[in-house]
C-alpha cells in the first residue's frame, strides 16, 4: 500500500525538482535584493536555472522540441537579455540601491503567504497533470506571484522591468512542468515579444530619465485623476 | 486564401515601406492607401465568408467565422478612415513643431504594424498565436502613445506598457491552463491551442482547470478592454497619445481584446455547462459600468473624458455577453460595430477641437460651431449618438440589451439604468457648453478631414433605422456561437 502510494521518484524528477526549488530559492533573493547589478545577475541565474530544467526535462522524456525552447531560453534569458541590461546600467550609470515602497521583512512574509496560497491553487492541476514535472506547478505559479510582487514593491524603472522579466520566466517555467511547453510558434513569438519588448524599454529608460531626471517612477505624478 | 494572405500582408507591407518613406509628404497618402487596400480585400474576405461558410487557411493556422469576419472588415474601415483622418491632424501637429519627421515616420509605420497585429490577433484560429498578436499591438501602442516624448505621455505610456504587461502575462498563464486542459484529451500534436480543435471536444475539456483559466484569462485580457479596477492605463493612454491613435485603440483594440475574451468564454461554457463564465463578465461588466459613470462628471480633459465613456461601453458589452442568449448577444455585437464606429467619430472631431482651442481642458473650449459648424456638429452629433440617443444605433443595442436585463436579471436594471443616467448628465452638458457659447477657438490652418466623421455617423444612423438583412443574418449567426452556451 504505501509502496503504490509513494512512488519513487526517477533522478531527472529529482534534478527537476532542484531546479525548481532553486528557481523559487532565487525568486525570494530578488524580492530582497536591493543593488540592480546583483538583481540582474539573480536574473540570469534564475534563467540559467530554467535552462537546466528544460534541457533534463528534454532529456530524460525524449520531447526532442524542448531541446529548441532551452536553446531559446539559453540565448534570450540567460545570455541576450542579461547583456542588454548591463549595457544599458552601464550607460545610464545608476549603481544606486533599489528602494522598496514596503521594507524587505514584510515583503518576504507577504511572499511567503503567497507560496502557500499557490500551491493551494496548484493541488487541482499537480493531480492532474501526467508529466514528470508535476510537483513544480505550485513552484511556478509561486515565482510568478512573486515577481508580481516584487513588480508592485519597487519604485524604479530597472528592477520594475527586471520582474517583468523574471515574470515572463516563471511563465515559461509553468508552460514547461505543466504541459512539456507550449507548441514551439507559440514559444517563439512570446520571445520575439519579450525581446521586442526589451528594446522598447531601453530606449524609454533615456527619454524617462530626460525628462524627470531620474528613474524613479514616483518622480512620475505629471497626470492628476481629477 | 488570397483574400486573407492579403488582408494580413498589406499592412505589413505598407509598414515597412513607411518605415522607409514615413517622413515623406506623400506618407499620409501611402498610409491612406494601404488602409484602401486591407478594406478592399477585407471586403473581398467577407463576401468570400458570406458566400463559402467557414474557411480554415493556412494548415488550420488561421480560422474565419460570422464572429471574426465581421470584426475584421470593421477594423479595416475603422483602420482606413483614421488614416485619412490623421492626414491633416498629423500635418497641423508637424506644423505646429510638436512631431519631426522621424516621429512621422514612427508613428506611420507604427500605425500599420498595429492593423496587422490586431488582423492577426482577429483572424488566427491558435489561441497562442492571438496571445502572441495581442501583446504585438500593445508594444506598438506604447510606442504610439509616447509618440510626444513629453513627461506626461511618457508616463502614461509607461503605465500602460506595465499595466498591459502584468495583465497579459496573466493571460499567458490562462492560455497555458487552456493548453494543458487540451492537451490531455487532443494530444500534443501541435492541435491543442487550435480553437477549431478546442470547440469540438470543449464538451470533455476539465472543468476545473477551465474555470480556474478562465479567471486568469478573463482578468488577462480584461485589463487591455479596460474593465474596471484594472482600467487606469485607458484614460491616460488616450489622453496623452495622438488623437489617430485613441480613435484606434478605443474603436478597435478595446473591441479585439474583448473578442479574445468570448473566444474563451464558448470553450469554458462548454466545459463547464454552467453560467460561471457569464456571472463573471456580468459581474465585472456592471462595476465597470457603475464606476466608470462616475468617473466621468469629474474629469476636466476632453480626451479622458471620452476615455471614460469607452470604459462605460465596454462594461455594457461585456455585461451583454455575460447575459448570454441569443438577443443579448446579438445585442453586444451591434453595439461593439456602432460604439468603435460613434468613438472613432468623436475622437476625429475631438481632435480637431483640441487643436482649434489649442488645449484639451474642456473648460477652455468654446464656441466651436461658431467657428467650424462641421466639428463642432460633428462633436455635438457624435456625443448624443454615443449617449444612445435615438435614431441613432446606439439606442437600438442599449435598448436591447435593457430590455434582456429587465427579463432576466431584474436587480441588475436599475443599477444600468442609473449609470446610462448619471454619464447622460455628464457628458452632455460639458460637450454642449463646448459646441456653444462665445468662441474662444481660433480656426484651423489646413481643411480638417471631416468626411470620416460623417460616414461613421451616417452608418451608425443607418444601424439605428434599419439593419440590412445580410448583415442581420450575420449578427445572428455570430450570436448563435456565442450565445448558445
Amino acid at each position: 500500500m504505501t509502496e503504490t502510494a509513494i512512488l519513487p521518484i526517477p533522478l531527472s524528477g529529482q534534478l527537476i525538482n532542484l531546479c525548481a526549488a532553486l528557481m523559487l530559492l532565487l525568486g525570494f533573493a530578488m524580492l530582497a535584493q536591493r543593488r540592480i547589478l546583483t538583481l540582474i545577475n539573480l536574473f540570469m541565474l534564475q534563467g540559467g536555472a530554467l535552462f537546466a530544467s528544460t534541457v533534463i526535462a528534454a532529456h530524460s522524456t525524449g520531447q526532442h522540441h524542448l531541446y529548441w525552447s532551452a536553446a531559446i531560453t539559453l540565448l534570450l534569458k540567460v545570455i541576450g537579455l542579461p547583456w542588454i541590461l548591463h549595457r544599458l546600467i552601464r550607460r545610464l550609470s545608476v549603481k544606486w540601491d533599489v528602494e522598496t515602497l514596503l521594507n524587505i521583512p514584510t515583503t518576504m512574509l507577504i511572499g511567503i503567504v503567497l507560496v502557500v496560497i499557490s500551491f493551494n491553487v496548484a493541488q487541482p492541476i499537480s493531480q492532474l497533470s501526467g508529466t514528470i514535472m508535476r510537483a513544480t506547478i505550485g513552484i511556478a505559479l509561486a515565482c510568478t506571484l512573486l515577481s508580481f510582487l516584487m513588480m508592485i514593491t519597487r519604485s524604479k524603472a530597472v528592477p520594475q522591468v527586471i520582474a517583468f522579466l523574471a515574470m515572463e520566466n516563471s511563465l515559461f517555467f509553468a508552460a514547461t512542468s505543466a504541459t512539456y511547453g507550449m507548441p514551439m510558434v507559440v514559444e517563439l513569438g512570446i520571445a520575439l515579444d519579450v525581446l521586442v519588448g526589451m528594446v522598447i524599454l531601453g530606449v524609454f529608460f533615456f527619454q524617462i530619465r530626460e525628462q524627470f531626471d531620474s528613474l524613479d517612477i514616483r518622480q512620475m505624478e505629471k497626470i492628476k485623476e481629477e | 486564401m488570397i483574400e486573407l494572405a492579403l488582408v494580413l500582408t498589406i499592412p505589413l507591407a505598407t509598414a515597412l515601406v513607411l518605415a522607409l518613406w514615413g517622413h515623406r509628404a506623400c506618407a499620409a497618402l501611402i498610409n491612406a492607401g494601404g488602409g484602401l487596400l486591407t478594406l478592399v480585400a477585407a471586403g473581398a474576405l467577407t463576401c468570400r465568408v458570406i458566400n463559402e461558410g467557414n474557411l480554415t487557411l493556412f494548415s488550420d493556422q488561421f480560422y474565419v467565422d460570422p464572429l471574426n469576419v465581421f470584426l475584421i472588415a470593421l477594423t479595416a474601415l475603422v483602420g482606413f478612415t483614421t488614416a485619412l483622418f490623421s492626414q491633416p491632424y498629423m500635418r497641423v501637429e508637424h506644423d505646429e513643431g510638436k512631431l519631426s519627421g522621424g516621429r512621422l515616420r514612427l508613428y506611420h509605420s507604427m500605425f500599420q504594424l498595429f492593423m496587422a497585429a490586431m488582423l492577426v490577433a482577429l483572424s488566427t484560429n491558435n489561441l497562442g498565436i492571438l496571445w502572441v498578436s495581442m501583446e504585438a499591438a500593445t508594444l506598438t501602442t506604447v510606442l504610439l502613445v509616447a509618440l510626444y516624448r513629453t513627461p506626461e505621455s511618457l508616463e502614461a505610456a509607461w503605465k500602460y506598457f506595465i499595466l498591459c504587461g502584468v495583465g497579459i502575462a496573466q493571460a499567458l498563464f490562462g492560455t497555458i491552463l487552456l493548453y494543458f486542459a487540451a492537451e490531455r484529451v487532443l494530444g500534443h500534436a501541435g492541435g491543442a491551442l487550435l480553437w477549431t480543435n478546442l470547440s469540438v471536444v470543449r464538451a470533455s475539456l476539465e472543468p476545473t482547470i477551465l474555470s480556474l483559466a478562465f479567471v486568469f484569462l478573463l482578468v488577462g485580457y480584461g485589463t487591455k478592454t479596460g474593465l474596471v479596477p484594472l482600467h487606469s492605463w485607458l484614460p491616460d493612454a488616450h489622453a496623452e497619445g495622438p488623437t489617430p491613435v485613441s480613435a484606434v485603440l478605443s474603436g478597435l483594440l478595446l473591441n479585439v481584446a474583448l473578442y479574445a475574451i468570448i473566444r474563451c468564454k464558448v470553450l469554458v461554457d462548454g466545459a463547464l455547462g454552467t453560467h460561471f463564465a457569464g456571472n463573471l463578465m456580468m459581474g465585472f461588466g456592471l462595476l465597470t459600468v457603475v464606476v466608470s459613470a462616475f468617473y466621468l462628471s469629474r474629469q476636466r480633459d476632453i480626451k479622458r473624458l471620452f476615455g471614460y465613456s469607452s470604459i462605460e461601453h465596454m462594461g455594457l458589452i461585456t455585461f451583454a455577453f455575460g447575459m448570454g442568449g441569443p438577443v443579448a448577444s446579438f445585442a453586444g455585437l451591434l453595439h461593439m460595430t456602432v460604439h468603435s464606429l460613434t468613438k472613432s467619430a468623436i475622437f476625429f472631431a475631438v481632435g480637431h477641437a483640441a487643436q482649434m482651442a489649442g488645449t484639451k481642458v474642456i473648460e477652455d473650449i468654446r464656441g466651436l460651431i461658431k467657428r467650424s459648424p462641421t466639428i463642432g456638429w460633428g462633436l455635438m452629433l457624435g456625443t448624443l449618438a454615443i449617449l444612445g440617443m435615438p435614431p441613432f444605433g446606439v439606442f437600438t443595442s442599449e435598448f436591447m440589451i435593457l430590455t434582456t436585463a429587465i427579463k432576466h436579471y431584474p436587480w441588475a436594471t436599475p443599477l444600468l439604468l442609473a449609470a446610462l443616467g448619471v454619464a447622460f448628465a455628464a457628458m452632455f452638458g460639458k460637450v454642449q457648453e463646448m459646441a456653444f457659447g462665445e468662441p474662444t477657438v481660433k480656426p484651423l490652418a489646413h481643411n480638417p478631414a471631416l468626411l470620416p466623421v460623417f460616414i461613421h455617423l451616417g452608418l451608425v444612423l443607418m444601424l439605428g433605422l434599419w439593419i440590412p438583412p445580410y448583415l442581420a443574418d450575420w449578427y445572428r449567426q455570430a450570436a448563435q456561437l456565442v450565445g448558445q452556451g
